[in-house]
């Protein structure tokens, strides 16, 4: 080999923007399924499933029954819907910002079915290659575009829920008022499954939470790549 | 800014404090500090009593969310649109009998009088005479099949007939400029409703359900029904009904429940 090592370069993986977004979605994210856990095991959808109390936002039981005698009910209710404002507001400076950039798009599409089934059958034969973090694979734009529509659905369906009357013709569309709660919870379990997912990989390619985090990678081929500045 | 400006300031005393106040009482503010180090100190303790990272029980963070809940409380009041109806449906997708729910369980219940029960009404109405339920009978019926939804995520279908609130109000002269309709009961239950819920069209004292006098377990003789509100804002067993502009919270929303509370 004569031609010299290439020097590794720092790229930007992740704008300000999308990393700010980003944790603050994942800290709504974890009040609105807590807080919705508890809200839900209060008189659940299917009684084989309920949520662990540890795992439900609302307050200790037997304090919360102390200070307000209701065992954290109201509580996880006020979480939750102090918690629209926070999912809310954030998501809609995501998706302005990603949709006025045309990053969003850039990033997202197209999604292409040869693509994705590649994907799927490298990843079976544990060849998946991360070396370009700036490029998803077609699974991830199609997991992400998912996420992203369940999560906007979540939010129709939570708006019908608390607005029925104001909002009935959401309720409609979802078949009544029970109709809207499966909605929701679909949703979230839904969203519950990616983060599954997409924390497992966090975890087992950490560069990705390192660029999540700095917004920068040490990339070791320059050649696909965005420049740094 | 000057130094002869601050000195004329009022809150600053040209002769500075008198200080002998505090060496007089000094034993009443020992126990004022002693008395404050205590319920810190029991805060403390109650904090790390706290399981996992769950903060909710944290007075700062009550505060946070109660604030956010009052928030709530202006937008849900900015959303609601007086004219807007909930909907309907027929009746065969009524719900009989309706479905029981109180803070006690359903064989608690203390059954109300109808020959000695009275409905008093207070505050801001010029025709403070209490009613009698001939009285409330006699008045207009209006009817409605609505659809009841419950904060805790369960709904049905009832049919509600009584008085319309707003013809009841204008028929006592109430203040309907005033913020709040406030509400007691038999069995110590107690809850309010803004103004422009109380005139919504379908928004009713309810004295039957399907057709006929509303059972006991349901609030007999009368209950509210407004159909633009969550299950826990319509009062069963009403004793008494009072137009105020001062607050008047009542049994869940001083539990931390959201006290707007509309559909």
């Amino acid at each position: 080999m004569t031609s010299e090592p290439v020097e590794p370069r720092n790229v930007l993986v992740h704008p300000g923007m999308v990393r700010i977004t980003h944790w603050i979605n994942a800290a709504a994210i974890l009040i609105m399924i807590g807080s919705g856990w508890r809200i839900y095991n209060n008189v659940p959808i299917f009684p084989a499933i309920e949520f662990p109390l540890w795992a439900t936002l609302g307050g200790d039981p037997d304090l919360t029954y102390a200070r307000n005698s209701d065992v954290g009910f109201s509580n996880a209710l006020l979480w939750h819907l102090a918690g629209i404002w926070l999912f809310t507001v954030n998501g809609l400076v995501y998706l302005v910002y990603g949709i006025l950039s045309g990053r969003l798009f850039r990033k997202l599409f197209p999604i292409r079915p040869r693509e994705v089934r590649e994907t799927i059958v490298d990843a079976l034969r544990f060849k998946l290659a991360h070396d370009d973090l700036t490029i998803y694979n077609g699974v991830q734009k199609l997991l992400y575009l998912g996420v992203i529509a369940a999560m906007i659905l979540a939010a129709i369906s939570g708006l019908s829920l608390w607005k029925p009357v104001q909002f009935q013709v959401l309720i409609t569309l979802f078949q009544g008022f029970q109709g809207a709660r499966l909605v929701h919870f679909l949703c979230m379990s839904a969203i519950v499954l990616f983060l599954f997912v997409h924390v497992t990989l966090a975890l087992l390619v950490p560069r990705t939470l390192v660029a999540m985090l700095t917004g920068r990678i040490r990339a070791p081929s320059p050649t696909s790549l965005e420049p740094a500045e | 800014m000057s130094k002869r400006f601050l000195s004329h300031s009022l809150f600053r005393p040209a002769r500075g404090v008198d200080q002998s106040v505090l060496a007089e009482n000094e034993p009443l503010v020992r126990s004022l500090e002693r008395r404050l180090f205590l319920r810190q100190g029991l805060s403390l303790g109650a904090l790390t009593l706290l399981t996992g990272c769950d903060i909710s029980n944290k007075e700062s963070v009550q505060a946070v969310l109660k604030g956010f809940s009052h928030w709530n409380d202006r937008v849900q009041a900015w959303l609601f649109d007086p004219t807007k109806l909930a909907p309907t449906f027929s009746e065969a997708e009524v719900m009989k009998p309706p479905r029981f729910n109180a803070f006690y369980s359903i064989d608690e219940v203390k059954p109300v009088d109808a020959a000695t029960w009275k409905l008093e009404v207070g505050g801001l109405v010029k025709d403070k005479r209490p009613w009698t339920l001939d009285r409330i009978n006699a008045l207009p019926k209006v009817s409605q099949i609505t659809r009841h939804v419950c904060v805790e995520g369960w709904d049905y279908i009832g049919k509600w007939s009584g008085v319309g609130l707003s013809r009841f109000l204008q028929t006592i002269e109430a203040d309907l400029t005033a913020k709040y309709v406030a509400f007691e009961c038999a069995d110590d239950y107690s809850g309010s409703i803004d103004m422009a819920s109380a005139l919504h069209p379908q928004t009713q004292l309810t004295t039957h359900y399907a057709d006929e006098p509303i059972g006991d377990p349901y609030g007999f003789p009368l209950r509210l029904r407004v159909a633009t509100k969550l299950g826990f804002k319509m009062p069963k067993w009403i004793t008494s009904i009072e137009v105020t502009n001062e607050y008047p919270g009542g049994y869940w929303e001083d539990r931390d429940y959201n006290w707007f509370s509309g559909l």
